[in-house]
């Protein structure tokens, strides 16, 4: 028998879905499918689109890979719009004039963006967001402008207002309505979510209607809006709402709702025979469904149809939980209360800027929706008690107030039934993910794997967790986190068995506790703990076999064998006279010289013997060791601040400088860095630091948790307005905390993401000390400043530590393997081939 | 050609769990003392992956039954006694060395 032709017109999210199914199913090998796409890729995650502007690639957002449908056998065409359909012989007709038979079609057209009809809204500088293709022409619009409006207060809007801040523009929401997310949210959500999204710096204007889009005066456009007022801007994303894409089903006489959208009947079956819609262009019941769990299901429900089955659709639940513009949303069932007779309560918290408000049946025994704004913690367990129609609590108030732990000891996982829907995008039940868990999976990374979930828009991740947590402990599994083969231990355990023991030596504690001989893992992590905890002279003889290279010469070694030199600027502030020693330092021993991300100067090409010569110098002219070559804190970096800048709110560059000096030599699991920004204009870049602070004129923000490099991210906001001293003792809770209980070369972002209950937890234990270790962990960062010393100091001052610092034990010649071209005028190591033709060693100028 | 002994330093100028440089007829030493037993070890300095002479500077320890230093640069391990690497196939040269009343000999 040959195989029946499925074409799926339509390549996004819902139609890869789709194509997914059939091919992973017991029918696969029945169908021969073909997917057209009139994007220049395969499909990509639009739920995560913003991420683009964080760093993310259209890689990263990938769905699938061309490998991967031709490993399937599935046809696809890229860049190639499905024009026409011919129902009389089967065909779809393509743009470039191809035909292509079909037994089953699906349409998969998705939406487009509204944008509404104002003149002068097709300039140039006005976008919409919803393909790469779209931000790709923001990005490029962006670098061109100052100033960025979205026009569009709902979801979608607000993740593009994201995106222009994140891309550094004055940024302002223009929404017709009198609030934000007006489908999702009640009135008072969406006012804190308002003061929320104003105190990150983005300008809202609620109840505008544009009317007109003109040339600008100072900017390169004005806004009329219908009250007269207007407003000036470089670029406008228009983010309004979606329509469907029905323009196809239009041409071709398949019967459409009255306002747009592809009539579909429960089985996602369309007016014509053997064609089906799914995703964001059906129209069931006379709705539209925006979100991405809905076209999946949607999916699934016409595959069922196709191969014989007989799922049906019945509607989805629409509830959200997301984090738009740093601040948690959330909206579950009738948020907005509308269900005849229903009652509601209401938490609303000014200070922490936190607002709960639940809607209650009638009789109170039903939870019919649920609105979280700040603090969207609850949303698993309010969702699953509104979807599966459980009873409520003898107390509701329960559910919203915030000294009842709600997800635990109020109403435990156990009560969920197995069918429970945990994760809605990729539709796994709580009894998949115990099954998982059954069956080995021990870990989120392992979960997600094997059943999907949590892997489209992570909203589920802490419920998920919950799950596998007490999945595992009811059949009694403990999770390995050995970090070697020499311990059997995480990082954390040792650390608290250094703590509880006091033990002060390596060779004890591998007596003790572990067995061989240790290695270059379990070596240095517990000479860091070692350090962290009693703060000995790192290279007293007990320690020094345990430091890797560059602890025990208080350098970064290069790929030559030399070390690099990096004096501690504090918040890069330095006097032209210490600035000239460095350039003398540098001439004298021949180093190549390069200003850091950091904020300081650093020197390349020092050898061993050079080493303590180079640091007397800097010692001499006041200079202290920067920690470079340490897993610690690195630099604060600061932007100049208000002691100089038109713009500065506050002095950025001393609390820089007394932050650095407050914790500089701290030793920790992986490097730190710090940055504080005078202004919200953010020139420090302290949102992607692993402790940012940026002043406000409310008082300084505090941000934890970013990161550059490999895969950044940016930083959490942690705590608003604060003082200085509530912020000092937050950052030394915060450090103190990460420095005990992260693993080895864990940075501060993947461990926030590995921490149970994440950010919000964290800040309890910070800010609400629920752990009652607040004074514990001051004590401890005070004891670490009180231990502080300059390791080149105490190092250039024993003779005995001076005699590491030669390359030879036995002669003071210098390694002779060394060679150096001159490019742009300062050294750097020959390459292979530069070596054949022998270069001179260059001997440093000893004065 | 029998190789000479020679006198390179004082036992205890080679911290146990460290390791030393030393230059011996022209040729780059590295000179071991295990943490536990104090023994002695002599391999090539030059890390055969990174093309530098540090191995002196990398860290000790064992993997299974094997006594090994991890390079410096990219972390490969040398078998303290043979010179074997245990995740690619190169050997690097051993040479012999011992304590003669406090005093390390190498010869090379």
């Amino acid at each position: 028998m040959s195989k029946q032709r499925i074409v799926v017109v339509g390549n996004g999210m819902v139609g890869h879905k789709f194509i997914d199914n059939l091919v992973t199913s017991e029918h696969a090998s029945r169908y021969q499918v073909i997917t057209f796409s009139e994007e220049p890729r395969l499909a990509y995650d639009r739920v995560q689109l913003s991420k683009y502007f964080a760093g993310s690639t259209a890689e990263d957002l990938a769905l699938t890979t061309e490998s991967y449908y031709q490993d399937k056998g599935v046809n696809y065409v890229l860049s190639d719009k499905v024009v026409d359909l011919d129902f009389d012989n089967k065909e779809v007709v393509t743009a470039s004039g191809r035909r292509e038979a079909y037994d089953q079609l699906v349409l998969a057209t998705g939406s487009f963006p509204f944008v509404p009809p104002i003149a002068g809204n097709d300039q140039p500088h006005c976008l919409v967001y919803r393909t790469i293709e779209d931000l790709e022409a923001i990005t490029a619009s962006a670098q061109q402008s100052k100033v960025g409006v979205v026009v569009g207060g709902g979801l979608l809007g607000l993740e593009a207002a994201n995106a222009l801040k994140q891309a550094g523009l004055e940024t302002h929401v223009v929404e017709f309505a009198p609030r934000l997310m007006a489908v999702q949210l009640d009135e008072g959500g969406g006012k804190l979510l308002r003061s929320n999204i104003e105190a990150l710096g983005v300008r809202v204007h609620t109840q505008k209607a544009t009317t007109a889009i003109v040339a600008g005066e100072q900017y390169r456009y004005r806004m009329n809006f219908s009250d007269g007022s207007h407003l000036e801007t470089d670029m406008i994303l228009f983010s309004a709402g979606i329509r469907p894409q029905d323009e196809l089903a239009r041409k071709c006489g398949i019967d459409l709702g009255e306002r747009g959208g592809v009539v579909v009947d429960n089985h996602c079956q369309t007016s014509v025979k053997n064609v089906y819609a799914i995703g964001e262009c059906a129209l069931w019941d006379g709705r539209i469904y925006g979100l991405v769990a809905p076209g999946y299901e949607m999916a699934k429900v016409a595959l069922s149809h196709i191969t014989g089955g007989d799922q049906q659709f019945t509607g989805a639940d629409m509830s959200t939980k997301l984090k738009l513009l740093g601040v948690d949303v959330a909206s579950v069932g009738d948020a907005h209360g509308n269900t005849p007779g229903c009652k509601s309560y209401t938490y609303s918290n000014d200070v922490d800027e936190v607002y709960k408000r639940i809607i209650v049946s009638a009789d109170n025994t039903r939870l019919l929706g649920a609105v979280l704004v700040g603090d969207a913690d609850g949303y698993g367990i309010l969702q699953q008690l509104c979807v599966n129609k459980m009873d409520l609590p003898d107390d509701p108030n329960a559910l919203i107030l915030p000294s009842i732990d709600a997800s635990g000891a109020m109403m435990g996982l156990d009560s969920l039934p197995d069918t429970a829907q945990i994760c809605s995008c990729m539709d796994v039940s709580k009894g998949a993910i115990c099954c998982a868990v059954q069956n080995g999976s021990q870990t989120m990374a392992e979960i997600k794997a094997e059943t999907l979930a949590s892997t489209s828009c992570g909203g589920c991740t802490a419920l998920v967790k919950q799950v596998l947590d007490a999945e595992l402990t009811n059949l009694g599994v403990e999770v390995k986190n050995d970090i070697c083969e020499h311990f059997a231990y995480s990082r954390q355990q040792l650390s608290d068995i250094v703590r509880v023991t006091k033990v002060r030596s390596f060779e004890v504690l591998l007596d003790s506790h572990g067995k061989g001989h240790g290695c270059e893992i379990c070596k240095p992590t517990v000479g860091s703990i070692l350090a962290s905890f009693w703060n000995d002279y790192i290279l007293e003889d007990a320690h020094i076999g345990l430091q890797d290279s560059n602890d025990i010469f208080l350098g970064n070694l290069q790929k030559d064998g030399t070390y690099s030199v990096v004096p501690r600027v504090a918040a890069g502030e330095i006097t032209p006279d210490k600035l000239i020693v460095l350039g003398e330092v540098a001439k004298q021993f021949h180093l190549y010289t390069k200003v850091t991300g950091g904020q300081r100067i650093d020197l390349f090409g020092a050898q061993l013997n050079d080493l303590p010569h180079i640091w007397r110098i800097l010692v001499d002219a006041g200079f202290e060791t920067g920690h470079a070559y340490g897993k610690s804190v690195r630099t604060v970096k600061s932007c100049v601040g208000s002691t100089w800048c038109r713009y500065g709110v506050d002095d950025s560059v001393g609390l820089a400088i007394e932050i650095e000096d407050r914790y500089k030599g701290l030793r920790s699991p992986h490097k730190l860095k710090f940055a504080v920004s005078g202004c919200t204009r953010e020139c420090a870049e302290a949102q992607s630091k692993d402790v940012g602070i940026i002043a406000t004129e409310k008082g300084w923000n505090l941000y934890v948790c970013g990161n550059g490099g490999m895969r950044p991210r940016h930083a959490d906001l942690f705590a608003t307005g604060l003082d200085k001293k509530t912020l000092i003792k937050y950052v030394d809770r915060f450090l103190m905390f990460y420095v005990r209980t992260a693993d080895r070369l864990q940075r501060t972002s993947v461990w926030l993401e590995n921490l149970e209950g994440g950010l919000e937890y964290l800040r309890k234990v910070v800010i609400e000390d629920s752990l009652s270790i607040g004074v514990e962990l001051e004590a401890e960062m005070a004891h670490n400043i009180s231990n502080y010393q300059c390791e080149w100091k105490t190092t250039i001052e024993n003779p005995e530590r001076l005699k590491r610092f030669s390359h030879f034990i036995n002669t003071d010649t210098r390694d002779s393997n060394l060679a150096y071209v001159v490019e742009r005028n300062q050294i750097r190591p020959a390459n292979e081939q530069e070596r054949i033709a022998v270069v001179e060693v260059i001997e440093p100028l000893m004065a | 050609m029998t190789k000479q002994w020679q006198t390179v330093c004082k036992v205890e100028d080679v911290t146990p769990g460290t390791g030393v440089c030393a230059l011996i007829a022209g040729k780059q030493v590295a000179i071991f003392r295990t943490l536990k037993e104090k023994k002695l070890f002599a391999l090539d300095n030059f890390d055969p992956f990174g093309k530098a002479n540090v191995l002196s500077r990398g860290i000790q320890g064992s993997i299974g039954d094997d006594l090994v230093v991890a390079s410096p640069l990219y972390k490969q391990h040398f078998v303290l006694s043979t010179g074997k690497c245990l995740e690619e196939d190169v050997t690097i040269p051993v040479y012999h060395v011992r304590e003669v009343d406090g005093v390390v000999e190498v010869a090379a």
